[in-house]
């Protein structure tokens, strides 16, 4: 297997081919975002007479970005989606960690079960408890507050990290771990200081996996966070779609604003989210 | 005194027994050896000790404490791994000085410690570099510094040299040795390698499948071994085995003649038919078949043997092991 694959890589045909096709993917994936950048920029005539063409000095025009950032209280909603995001992954992070370092270094009773259970959540979309989620929310308060979000979004976010870091976490030499234990380290040191370092890779994946849904997500924040201060971005843009006229300079624009946080956070996991990848398939 | 007692300590995973009814004692300042084959619970039994593994029932002191509720790091014992088990975000210094910034120990003790293993271990080029700037034999040299600067009342050892090229191994195991003579500490050394321990032990303690099958002096396992395995397992080329129905019609004990004590002698009691000749200079092995056996024979010096040559082996009677039907040894 290596063989061909060294094969592969040598051949200068199969090296073409291979660059074509991502190449082509790339332009196909980021054709719609590209689009929508351009057209941001554009007045609302020559969004609809030429929506393919970039803009020029007639066509230029800002009005979209100006009644976005006038109209709504768009930093604020911008503010709610960073906050409501950050927060969800950081939870997402530490106790899927947490639970995976459990399941992986220690022998208990019903370990196993325990794993399944916290994997049940992969198969189950957890939009279907969405009226329990609710009535749960109103019972405790928690409705139009941002809380909300971070709570739902953690637990739809951590079947999925529990199942990868536990499997990465398996692999980190037990050796390294007793080498801890006899210098004196505690649990939590270990896992802080000596495993999580080495499951990185896997941490970015989960990172990277878990932002885009709900940087996106406009069910919930529709549902249990819908009051004008706790609005997130996504919720926010939608004012500007309405039953009859559509602003669609202000929607490119909030959508185009919208993506440079996601952009900025790829960059910044990126390069650990492919180690994470290759280093999945490889071994 | 005492630097280690194991009193009937058992372990078991579940339903799987690893470990059953050791009893060992470790003298102080004495280098023990546990050598067994693949999987017999040598790993585990070094575990038990270190208190990374509890065990089951059974005792175990080290010193004059009872430490079976006792962490690992209270232990007073060091550990040193197959795999060097080093801090990857740490560099050598701070690998070495961990454990003593944990019990608090005050600056100028640690570094004279870390000054006077690195002076040990040749380690002062190294102190500021990463483990992944350093070679496979460089990695083992940290790790067993980082065991000698917590100054243990016992070390252990697990397989330390598997990882290491064979002329690096003799090197490493040649240090060992010095070190166990500068420290005069108590050491536990496991290994699947005979040579290794042959070679460094005061006392070997001969594993097989979570039992002891026996303990003592390398030269008296050698000479003296109280069953088929320890016999066949210690010395290389291993000790041959025959039914002794060759030599005496309807003698159901088992023969066991060392390489080294099998001759080509014209009166020799066995027939054979030589398959492979190894020439190493020094000596000669002929690998020879007896019938279906087939046999080693291990000849000093250079001699004019080849592959097909009929032969007559022989060796002397005082040189004979003799084991009944379950391999233990016979008068
Ligand atoms: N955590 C565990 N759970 C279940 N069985 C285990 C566990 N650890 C070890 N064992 C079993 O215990 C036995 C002894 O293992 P151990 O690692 O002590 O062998 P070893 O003598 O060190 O072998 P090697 O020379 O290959 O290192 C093996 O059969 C192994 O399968
Ligand atoms: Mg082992």
């Amino acid at each position: 297997m290596s063989n061909s694959s060294a094969q592969a890589r040598t051949n200068p045909l199969n090296t073409i081919a291979m660059h074509g096709a991502l190449i082509t993917y790339t332009l196909i994936a980021l054709f719609p975002v590209f689009v929508i950048l351009i057209n941001s920029f554009k007045t609302r005539k020559k969004i609809f007479r030429e929506p393919l063409a970039l803009p020029d000095a007639d066509s230029f025009s800002l009005i979209g970005y100006q009644t976005v950032l006038k109209q709504g209280d768009f930093f604020l909603y911008f503010q709610n989606s960073f906050i409501v995001t950050v927060a969800s992954l950081f939870f997402v992070l530490l106790f899927g960690a947490m639970a995976a370092f459990a399941l992986s270094e220690y022998r208990f009773k019903g370990n196993t079960i325990m794993g399944l259970y916290l994997a049940l959540g992969i198969m189950i979309p957890i939009r279907i408890g969405t009226v329990a989620i609710l009535e749960l929310m109103v019972q405790t308060g928690l409705v139009n507050t941002l809380w909300a979000l971070i709570l739902v979004y953690t637990a739809q976010g951590l079947p999925l990290a529990v199942f990868i870091l536990s499997e990465f976490m398996r692999q980190v030499s037990d050796d390294l771990k007793n080498a801890g234990r006899i210098d004196g380290l505690s649990e939590y040191t270990i896992f802080f200081k000596l495993v999580l370092p080495l499951v990185r890779p896997a941490m970015a994946t989960v990172a990277v996996f878990n932002m885009i849904p709900i940087w996106n997500d406009l069910w919930f924040p529709l549902i249990l966070a819908p009051s004008e201060e706790v609005k997130t971005l996504t919720l926010g843009s939608q004012v500007f779609i309405g039953q009859f006229v559509t602003d669609w300079n202000a929607v490119l624009s909030a959508l185009s604003m919208a993506i440079l946080p996601v952009l900025v956070l790829y960059v910044i996991f990126s390069r650990q989210l492919i180690r994470g990848i290759t280093s999945g398939a490889v071994k | 005194m005492t630097a280690l007692t194991l009193t009937k300590v058992n372990k078991s995973f579940g339903s799987v027994h690893v470990l059953k009814d050791i009893d060992i004692e470790v003298e102080e300042g004495e280098f023990v050896v546990f050598v067994g084959p693949s999987g017999c619970g040598k790993s585990t039994l070094l575990r038990v000790i270190a208190g990374l593994e509890d065990a089951s029932s059974g005792e175990i002191r080290i010193g004059d404490d009872q430490v079976n509720l006792t962490p690992p790091s209270k232990r007073g014992i060091a550990m040193v791994f197959q795999s060097y088990a080093l801090y990857p975000h740490l560099n050598v210094r701070k690998n070495m000085t961990l454990a003593l910034k944990q019990e608090k120990q005050s600056k100028e003790v640690i570094d004279a410690r870390v000054e006077e293993a690195s002076r040990m271990l040749d380690l002062g080029d190294y102190l500021d570099r990463f483990p992944s700037e350093l070679s496979g034999g460089q990695r083992q040299r940290v790790a067993i510094g980082r065991a000698i600067v917590r100054q243990p009342k016992l070390f252990l050892f697990d397989e330390p040299l598997s990882n290491l090229d064979a002329a690096l191994r003799m090197n490493t195991r040649i240090e060992i040795a010095a070190l166990h003579r500068q420290l005069a500490a108590s050491m536990i050394y496991v290994t699947h390698d005979q040579t290794e321990a042959m070679t460094l032990a005061d006392k070997i303690v001969v594993l097989r499948d979570g039992r002891v099958e026996q303990i003592g002096s390398p030269m008296e396992l050698y000479n003296n071994p109280a069953n088929q395995f320890v016999a066949g397992f210690l010395g290389s080329p291993a000790m041959n085995f025959l039914p002794a129905d060759l030599l005496a019609e309807g003698d159901m004990r088992t023969l066991g003649v060392r390489p080294e004590d099998l001759q080509l002698d014209d009166m020799g009691a066995f027939d054979a038919k030589v398959g492979h000749v190894e020439h190493l200079g020094g000596d000669t092995n002929v690998i020879a078949n007896i019938g279906p056996h087939q046999v080693t024979a291990r000849l000093f010096g250079q001699h004019d043997v080849s592959e097909g040559d009929e032969v007559k082996l022989g060796f002397a009677a005082d040189k004979a092991y003799y084991f009944d039907k379950d391999g233990a040894r016979l008068g």
